[in-house]
């Protein structure tokens, strides 16, 4: 039970010059579970889009078996016998169980010239493959009746219908109840003895020690642990997790904050998202909010910028309740938020870089009657705006957004949003895919803006960030603040314990 | 996941079109008794025919979540060929075959420029609707025909059952069956459920979504020869304007506009009958003229109401859950 199944030797990804993979180097055995840990930006979903056939290695080889793997798409990866379970889930919700298991090779026979699909034989086989999953559910129930364990089970079950070897579980208990997460670890016990492999991905370092035959651990791209997971502890895992030294240079704060609050979240729920939020933003300073993925940080952004509604609590902004679900009314009283996807929701893409500086502050330049924009005084206003945070484009004017790098993409947002001169700031990930010289831009606009009197929600997932900046933390999980912070007490394995660890309901 | 409540308003939403046709039937039914006639009942299913077939196809195209509005000048088009030729003395099996081949073509074309040139459903179909009916113009001359000789062949009946609902009743099945039944139709579903999500489970979306056009124009070309074949006449405006008939009534049928959901059978047949229904109820309770175009609108803007608030409603339960245990 040792052979070999998979093996990566010196795999290497870059994005755009970036290295995200550093010689990555694998392997997996047969009938056993490796679990890969890292921090978020660490590398392990590039890995495993590579060998899901999502994305190809710059350098570097995969074995599969006895041969080479390098599938150019997922469908192809698919029939080589690696199934990869996303953490969002990859089935028509409008189909039935049975039609997402044979999508993409509907077994078929021919009726008066017709190529209908043999639906008795893939129910039937639907069925056992159900069973074999320990699901019950009809074949021909439809995905969206189904609830999220289900439909993971689903999945499962799809990958052992193509004979895979090897199954990947990309975080696959983060939308799943206790009671399923059990079951889950039921079925990937049973699938072991059966001979299958599985990669097991996930921040709950305790599931994965409880559930991993081997563990991996990768951070910047690099491996640095590796071994069965006797070899490891807790304590180790997450010293090598986050082991690295301060070497990115934060500007120093320049102004402390003042006693004056700008912000102020009461006991603010929306069933099913966050819990029993509370806490205060003051003139000047720079919260942080801590968190991994899913773990309810940017729906909370959501919510105070007004994109998503609350049920119960208050949010005051400049001591003024907020009653509205409008992002109109919060820009209007002096909120900005900054997007974490700001390809997708921040940027117009296609238009010119003064066009999408100037787009929040548009109707403050249109003529009070006509109503017709004052452009030259637009265009000078966006132009200081670009000056203010040193942007670097060849021309405000033909230049398109789509055009700039990540870094200065991300000036270009934040301009728009000091045109208005906000008093709080909501920022989510304004770091995410950009260079580190980049990076020292924004975190240097953010103190200029403290310093300034702007009160600032700073929302990340690299805690060594918000370490540098913020004068206080919020540590949030499964839509709950765990911890609240002082800059005296940073600490950088308390935070993280307190985002993976508890990971389930109190 | 979903609560009880949540079920009740979905299960409602989901057969919003069977309660609006019950509503509708047995409205006009209380409002005039004779209105339940066989007679007229038959009339109905003759004269919706046409648009019927025409929204089978337009299904197809709405289920990728794409559209196709080209649909009225295929109509056109296809039954100017049919009926130019047929003036000319050929005979009609091979005029009718001309027809259809036109309306295969029209629909290639299309999906040529929508699935290889990447331009919007939307725009290509908008454009192509206006070169075929210019087209159609220059070929019919602007002038009406008559064709005498082909309503014989539109007014027969076999066992009893007029032509035009015959037509109109094998569409309809093979449809369903092709929809219902075979991978291309399973497909078409997944499509409109998540395209990339297609693409990445190894289905051949771009040859799926070509053909999906040429199943509307084919659809198009056969709905344009029963209703040539009914009033044996090409008059200038023949098909104009169909193609909002066609899709309100596989909207009213419950397809929804964002892809992935709706029925040739029941639905879009129903939604066919449904608008027809309305305009010969209208006729029946001697409605004035002028109420027709206000009492159809509503009932359109009613059905894509429901599918907006359907859409809504599924997206609001499709939301990511942190706290799962909390929300039981």
């Amino acid at each position: 039970m040792s052979d070999t199944i998979l093996e990566c030797r010196n795999v290497t990804k870059s994005f755009f010059g970036v290295p995200v993979l550093r010689n990555v180097s694998l392997t997996l055995k047969a009938g056993r579970v490796l679990g890969i840990v890292g921090e978020n930006g660490a590398g392990k979903s590039t890995l495993m889009n590579i060998l899901g056939g999502v994305l190809r290695a710059d350098s570097g080889s995969v074995r599969l078996g006895e041969r080479d793997h390098a599938p150019q798409n997922p469908a192809e990866a698919f029939r080589e016998g690696i199934a990869f379970i996303h953490q969002e889930l990859n089935l028509f919700t409008n189909l039935s169980v049975a039609e997402n298991m044979f999508i993409a090779a509907f077994p078929k026979m021919r009726i008066v010239g017709l190529p209908l699909i043999r639906r008795r034989a893939i129910r039937e086989k639907t069925q056992a493959l159900l069973a074999s999953v320990d699901l019950h559910v009809s074949a021909e129930a439809l995905v969206e009746d189904l609830s999220p364990g289900e439909r993971q089970m689903v999945e499962i079950a799809k990958a052992l219908g193509a004979d895979a070897r090897i199954i990947i579980l990309d975080e696959p208990t983060t939308s799943l109840s206790s009671r399923e997460t059990q079951r889950l670890f039921g079925i990937i016990h049973r699938l072991r003895g059966q001979g299958i492999s599985m990669i097991y991905i996930s921040h709950n370092l305790g599931d994965v020690l409880r559930l991993c035959d081997d563990i991996l651990i990768l951070r910047d791209g690099r491996v640095v642990g590796e071994g069965p997971k006797e070899e490891f502890t807790l304590e180790r895992m997450i010293s090598l997790m986050v082991g690295r030294s301060m070497d990115q240079l934060y500007p120093s704060r320049s102004a402390r904050p003042s006693g004056e609050i700008v912000l102020e979240v009461k006991s603010l729920s929306q069933p099913g998202i966050v819990e029993n939020i509370t806490f205060q933003l003051h003139k000047g300073e720079i919260l942080g909010i801590s968190g991994l993925m899913g773990s309810g940080r940017t729906e909370l952004a959501r919510i105070l910028f007004g994109l998503d509604a609350f049920e119960h609590g208050e949010i005051l902004l400049n001591g003024e309740p907020l009653t509205r679900c409008s992002p109109h009314e919060r820009i209007h009283r002096g909120m900005a938020f900054l997007t974490e996807d700001r390809r997708a929701e921040g940027l117009l893409i296609n238009a010119s870089v003064e066009d999408n500086i100037a787009l929040v502050s548009l109707p403050s330049f249109a003529r009070a009657l006509p109503g017709l924009v004052n452009r030259p005084e637009m265009l000078r206003a966006a132009g200081r705006a670009a000056k203010a945070v040193r942007l670097q484009c060849s021309s405000l004017s033909r230049q398109t957004a789509k055009t700039l790098s990540g870094g200065n993409q991300q000036k270009v947002v934040l301009a728009k949003w000091l045109l208005e001169k906000p008093s709080v700031f909501v920022l989510d990930e304004p770091t995410r895919g950009i260079d580190v010289g980049a990076k020292f831009e924004v975190y240097r606009i953010m103190d200029e803006l403290a310093a300034k009197g702007v009160g600032i929600v700073f929302i990340s997932s690299e805690i060594e960030e918000l370490m540098g900046m913020c004068d206080r933390i919020l540590v949030m999980a499964y839509g709950e603040i765990r911890r609240c912070m002082a800059r005296t007490q940073f600490d950088k394995e308390k935070i993280f314990r307190d985002a993976l660890m508890e990971n389930q309901l109190p | 996941m979903t609560t009880r409540k949540g079920n009740i308003v979905l299960f409602v939403l989901n057969n919003a079109p069977l309660i609006l046709f019950a509503a509708v039937f047995g409205g006009f039914a209380t409002l005039s008794p004779k209105f339940l006639a066989v007679e007229n009942l038959v009339n109905i299913l003759v004269q919706s025919a046409s648009i019927g077939i025409v929204a089978t196809g337009m299904t197809f195209v709405l289920l990728t979540a794409g559209i196709d509005l080209s649909v009225g000048s295929i109509m056109f088009l296809s039954a100017a060929a049919a009926g130019k030729l047929i003036a000319g003395g050929q005979p009609v099996s091979l005029a009718f075959a001309v027809a259809i081949a036109i309306g295969v073509g029209y629909g290639a074309i299309n999906a040529f420029f929508i699935t290889r040139l990447k331009i919007l459903p939307f725009i290509v179909t908008l454009s192509t609707q206006f070169a075929g009916r210019g087209l159609s113009l220059l070929i019919t001359q602007t002038r009406a025909m008559n064709l005498p000789r082909l309503v014989e062949v539109g007014s027969s009946k076999i066992l009893r059952i007029p032509v035009p609902v015959w037509w109109f009743g094998a569409v309809v099945v093979f449809a369903h069956v092709v929809l219902m039944k075979t991978a291309f139709g399973r497909h078409i579903y997944a499509i409109g459920n998540d395209a990339e999500g297609a693409k990445k489970a190894g289905i051949n979306t771009t040859r799926v979504v070509f053909l999906v056009y040429v199943v509307s124009g084919l659809c198009a070309a056969i709905g344009g020869l029963v209703y040539l074949s009914r009033l044996g006449l090409v008059s200038p405006k023949l098909g104009l304007q169909r193609e909002f008939a066609a899709i309100a009534a596989a909207v009213l049928g419950g397809t929804s506009l964002f892809g992935g959901r709706g029925k040739v059978f029941p639905g879009t047949f129903l939604g066919a009958v449904l608008i027809q229904t309305v305009e010969s109820g209208l006729v029946f309770i001697k409605a004035s003229e002028y109420v027709y175009p206000l009492v159809t609108s509503f009932v359109i803007f009613f059905a894509v109401f429901v599918d907006s608030v359907r859409h809504v409603k599924l997206q609001q339960l499709k939301r990511r859950r942190i706290r799962v245990a909390a929300t039981g």
